[in-house]
């Protein structure tokens, strides 16, 4: 069971992910060309003057307004990347299929990096609670998609702690670390591919068209 | 999932014909024929990514003016308003009734004033005014739109200006405009038709209608600037443009055509417009956009931008600054829209001795409730638009200024409708206005 997940799962997922993020992508563009106004107001440095401020902490009203949710939404995503790429674990079982490694964190880092995404995602789970205006656009596919990210983190503390059965929360680690994966381009966690876009589209507009800030 | 709808306060009734008239006739085949073609084809990339990139976050609601006014009441935040009708819309594939078109209309129409505050909010740069545009769409091609909006749509349609003004009308005001002109300072003319004009000078159609004052200030203030200028005796000469806002965009396309080829016919260099800031959106962004150019056949310029360019270049001279404190308010459409917040301190500051600046300021500041076409859905929705933006009075207050300035028609009579309505005891006042007052008329021109 361990080698169908840990191999031709992990391959599908991937597949999937890739090939999903690339369909998507094209199909995105190929919007952009019948949208008329997108491809000619796009304007590579305002989108990037755009970019660059919204990916610097506080760099805008609205994140310094609510600085609580800027940390922890800074700290979940820069972990979200981090863990996964650079976890011992992870870099090992690449280089025995592949061969190749780059620098890993340590044991005790990706520990304090996989709490602070639980946390993370506690903390909007919270957020879509108690804050009326979020629990009001909140449907069960957001605590899903939540629940979603969360998993894989929660398994593999789970797995690295050996808590519970090893092999069985190994499996499911991988079970659901494909799963968020795969949904990666198919569902709303596509601003993955997507942010980068709307971000410099609407920094475009503002910049290049209205000679304005926006941030 | 979210809060119960039972939850929430129901809103108040309001009750307008455009929409309680309309609504009966209205079928289910009708209503989910029209959302499927104007999404199927009216939209594209814009559209789908920005409602499958949307997180739910609602990191927007803190833009928005009628969400801070209303209690923070999620049914007022950008993304709610999205929910409540786009979502539905979607979820059901259009299969939706006539009341809630009538609710899409009332949130997408009267409840959000499009002044794109909620984009520079999202992390993402979502344009959920945009979205809310699309909304207007569907609810024009139903024909579901405020009795008072949709009349002043089809003065567009049938004059190619806004307020039913005729030809003989428009002409004689501006010859009454310029004799009164020249009471105040000589040679003070009106030129009409005037080809090769380095400015073709237009108006919105209140203007003419129930502000024609305004017009003969600028006559003053083009003879003293020594400015060659012009203004059209024929249709064209309107820059407003409430089509742009209905959801009726061949209206609004040919409404900002005409208004660009009578500039064109005249072979002037550029257009200068009045005070008006849903008017240069129009000229310059959305009907651009519509008519398939990606940049205005003639440069425009807004009336903020022209008069810095006077009194920066010594063209006018301040005789005495205007001495009441003053605070401004930060048209969207041209400050948000045209960064021109800068421009418009420096005029004050050059004019007024003692401004006092709003907080939040520049492209934060409040949208001033009126404009994007809410206050032209008329007076059954002057109650609900004056409470949904108490903000702006709590701000306006804040400043203990006596006077604001509004560059812009809409913010002035918005800013009109929350001084009076929450009797903070201020004037309102154009920057023309103030100009007036300061300017220095050299001793050849002033009129005995």
């Amino acid at each position: 069971m361990y080698n169908l997940v840990s191999g031709p799962l992990v391959w599908i997922a991937f597949s999937v992910f890739i090939g999903g993020m690339l369909y998507q992508f094209f199909r995105m563009v190929r919007m952009a060309q019948k949208d008329k106004v997108v491809l000619p107001y796009m304007s590579f440095k305002y989108g990037l003057r755009s970019l660059a401020h919204w990916l610097v902490p506080f760099a805008s009203r609205n994140m310094r307004m609510r600085y609580e949710t800027t940390l922890v939404t800074f700290a979940f995503h820069t972990c979200l990347f981090l863990v996964p790429i650079f976890l011992t674990a992870h870099v090992a079982m690449f280089s025995y299929a592949w061969g190749g490694k780059w620098p890993t964190l340590s044991e005790r880092a990706a520990d304090w990096l996989t709490v602070l995404v639980i946390f993370a995602a506690l903390f909007f789970l919270v957020r879509r609670w108690m804050l009326p205006e979020v629990h009001f656009v909140t449907s069960k596919g957001d605590y899903l998609l939540l629940a979603l990210v969360a998993a894989p983190f929660l398994t593999g503390f789970a797995a690295r702690n050996q808590w519970f059965d090893y092999d069985t929360v190994i499996i499911l680690h991988i079970v659901l670390g494909s799963a968020m994966l795969m949904a990666i381009p198919f569902t709303r966690l596509s601003h993955m591919l997507f942010f980068p876009f709307t971000r410099a589209y609407m920094g475009s507009e503002f910049g290049a068209v209205r000679h304005a800030k926006d941030w | 999932m979210g809060l119960p709808a039972e939850h929430f306060p129901q809103l108040p009734v309001v009750s307008d014909p455009g929409l309680d008239l309309n609504a009966k006739d209205l079928t289910p085949e009708q209503i989910s024929q029209v959302i499927n073609r104007v999404i199927d084809k009216e939209t594209a990339a814009r559209f789908d990514v920005y409602l499958n990139t949307c997180v739910h976050c609602g990191l927007c609601s803190d833009a928005c003016h009628w969400f801070l006014s209303n209690d923070r009441d999620p049914r007022f935040s950008p993304v709610g308003k999205v929910k409540q009708t786009l979502w539905e819309m979607l979820k059901k594939k259009g299969n939706v009734d006539s009341d809630f078109i009538k609710q899409c209309s009332r949130i997408a129409q009267t409840e959000c004033n499009v002044c794109r505050k909620c984009s520079m909010y999202c992390p993402f740069g979502i344009d959920i005014a945009y979205l809310l545009l699309v909304v207007r769409r569907i609810c024009h091609e139903l024909h579901m739109v405020p009795q008072f909006m949709q009349d002043t749509v089809n003065s567009h349609a049938v004059t190619l200006n806004q307020m039913w003004v005729k030809q003989d009308e428009w002409i004689d005001t501006l010859q009454w405009q310029e004799e009164d002109a020249r009471s105040e300072v000589v040679g003070a003319r009106i030129p009409l038709d005037k080809e090769g004009a380095d400015v073709f000078y237009s108006v919105i159609a209140p203007e003419p209608k129930i502000l024609a004052q305004l017009i003969g200030n600028i006559a003053q203030i083009m003879t003293v600037a020594k400015i060659d200028w012009t203004m059209p005796s024929f249709d064209g000469w309107d820059n407003s443009n409430m089509a742009m806002y209905s959801g009726d965009f061949e209206t609004m396309g040919r409404v900002e055509r005409a208004h660009h080829e009578a500039a064109l016919k005249l072979k002037c260099k550029r257009i200068v417009m009045g005070e008006c800031g849903h008017a240069f959106r129009g000229a310059v962004y959305d009907g651009p956009k519509w008519l398939a150019w990606r940049e205005p056949p003639v440069p425009v310029i807004h009336a903020v931008d022209f008069y810095h360019e006077l009194i920066t270049s010594g063209r006018i001279k301040i005789a005495r600054k205007f001495e009441e404190p003053v605070t401004v308010q930060e048209p969207c459409n041209i400050v948000r829209g045209r960064g021109l917040g800068t421009k418009l301190r420096e005029i004050v500051q050059a004019t007024c001795s003692h401004f006092v600046p709003p907080d939040p300021e520049f492209e934060h500041n409040y949208c001033c409730g009126a404009g994007g076409g809410v206050i032209n859905c008329g007076p059954p929705w002057k109650t609900s638009r004056v409470k949904g933006n108490s903000v702006k009075a709590e701000q306006l207050a804040a400043t203990k200024a006596h006077v604001v300035i509004t560059p812009c028609h809409n913010c002035h009579s918005g800013i009109e409708d929350i001084v009076s309505s929450y009797k903070l005891g201020m004037h309102v006042k154009f920057f023309s206005e103030i100009l007036m007052q300061v300017m220095e008329i050299p001793d050849e021109l002033r009129a005995e």
